[in-house]
């Protein structure tokens, strides 16, 4: 039910997009310029309120996670990366984070079996259609710089030869076209065919999976199939790059639907889940050393207690404690 | 609003800021130049004088635009394994000769001024010329 609604909705923008990419120069307009600058915009301004959002939430104290030994005294042996007590160890285990998705790689498979033996799998696939998803996604949104360059740089030209070196038909395929479109199926189906992820998924996370879906469908039919006035798109594109935006009369309705799909992502992204593209470098459990026995870290709202120290005590209690013959500090 | 670990934060803003504005930043306000093919050659003023100043592709203009890497590639296979050069027109109706060299380039001697034209404004890098030898361009004089 979730995942229908998400799909409805996804055809709805689909339908807005090709019907407005398809009225008069006014709505083309609205489509191809008001569209990608306000989502942009929104895009840009909301992300980093939303990072200061963060940062103003206080973390006084370290929160170790338990995956490798703690520093703690010389002969024990600390796990520098898993558990890292500098500065340094941090950037390494962040960076595997970021870039290889250490955390999900730990991702398990938990059976019960037979006679009530519990048993735990290795469970690779998340991982591995995550790692295929965010690169191919990232790949091509740096391949489409060249739509918004206006002498296209050497590296730009480097991974689009690499990414299409099959020289599959012309214009050719791109390989991350075909590995995006599939990661995202496969993250879908895994979302319906299991039933314990089924339980906990939400319109929020359907809704990604089908926007994102569309917005490579429609590029996948523009590059290879229905063609556009590509010549045109860079013209709209290095407009509005220069802030002085022209459409062109010649670019189809499926252009306008790319970039309105396009400009929903942008404007959606920074109050939704996908916002951990922000949100990870902002993980205490990943961005903190943990330094909890070398240092004392202070909680910065304590406010002052009261306490009775033990010598208070004695000097309150001295002759009776004497009296009973207990031991006392001080005669 | 008290902010935590200013440097740190303030600096992954920057960075964030930096990537996602980049294109702006470079681009600087200035208009770009549009790519502008020339459909002028010798061969092709010549054409249009023999067919009442009518210049015409083996398909229309917008067709061509779109499609001309789908058909050059069903050429080749044609050409190559199946050893058939003839090409009827779905426009005109006529039969042209499939052929790169002897055919394309034929009419559309200006290999810099047509086909790089826009190839090099959208960094597309076809790979004709990986077996096909470029046909030789008079250098322009410059006046």
């Amino acid at each position: 039910m979730k995942a229908i609604v998400s799909f409805v909705a996804v055809l709805l923008l689909v339908a807005i997009g090709y019907m407005g990419g398809s009225a008069g120069s006014t709505s083309r307009f609205l489509f191809g310029v008001v569209a990608p600058y306000s989502a942009f915009a929104i895009f840009v301004v909301f992300m980093i309120v939303r990072i200061l959002k963060w940062a103003s939430s206080p973390v006084p104290f370290r929160i170790p996670t338990t995956a490798g030994q703690q520093k703690t005294l010389p002969w024990i042996k600390d796990s520098k990366i898993e558990n890292p007590s500098s500065v340094f160890g941090v950037v390494i285990r962040m960076a595997l984070e970021v870039l290889v998705f250490r955390s999900l790689f730990r991702n398990l498979k938990t059976q019960l079996h037979e006679g009530g033996r519990l048993a735990y799998g290795e469970a690779k696939w998340l991982w591995m259609a995550g790692l295929a998803f965010h690169y191919s996604f990232a790949i091509i949104l740096f391949r489409h710089l060249r739509f918004f360059l206006e002498k296209v740089p050497y590296p730009i030209q480097l991974v689009e030869s690499l990414d299409s070196f099959l020289q599959i038909g012309a214009p050719l395929l791109y390989l991350t076209d075909v590995a995006l479109l599939g990661a995202v199926t496969y993250l879908f189906i895994r979302r319906v065919a299991l039933p314990q992820v089924k339980y906990i998924s939400l319109i929020a996370d359907y809704f990604p999976l089908f926007l994102i879906f569309a917005i490579g469908a429609t590029g996948v039919l523009m590059r290879y199939f229905t063609k556009t006035d590509i010549v045109g798109v860079k013209t709209l594109a290095m407009g509005l790059i220069s802030f002085n935006p022209a459409v062109p009369e010649t670019i189809g309705a499926m252009f306008y639907t790319h970039v309105f799909l396009l400009s929903v992502l942008f404007a959606y992204f920074p109050f939704s889940k996908l916002v951990h593209m922000g949100g990870v470098f902002m993980s205490p459990t990943r961005n903190m050393a943990n330094t909890s026995r070398e240092k004392r870290h202070i909680n910065p709202w304590n406010y002052p207690v009261h306490v009775h120290t033990y010598e208070e005590y004695e000097n309150d209690f001295r002759d009776k404690m004497k009296e009973a013959g207990l031991p006392v500090e001080k005669e | 609003m008290k902010i935590y670990n200013k440097g740190l934060v303030f600096s992954l803003i920057l960075v964030f800021a930096a990537i996602a504005l980049f294109p702006f930043l470079v681009q600087g306000g200035r208009v770009a130049a549009k790519p502008d093919p020339k459909t002028d050659t010798p061969e092709i003023m010549q054409y249009a004088q023999e067919h009442g100043g009518k210049k015409e592709c083996v398909e229309s203009k917008e067709w061509m635009r779109g499609e001309h890497m789908q058909l050059l590639n069903q050429w080749r296979d044609s050409v190559v394994r199946d050893d058939n050069r003839g090409y009827i027109s779905n426009t005109n109706h006529q039969r042209w000769n499939m052929s790169l060299q002897n055919g394309c380039m034929k009419c559309h001697s200006n290999k810099k001024k047509f086909c790089d034209e826009c190839h090099n404004y959208l960094s597309v890098k076809p790979y004709c010329w990986d077996c096909h030898i470029q046909p030789a361009e008079k250098e322009e004089v410059k006046s």
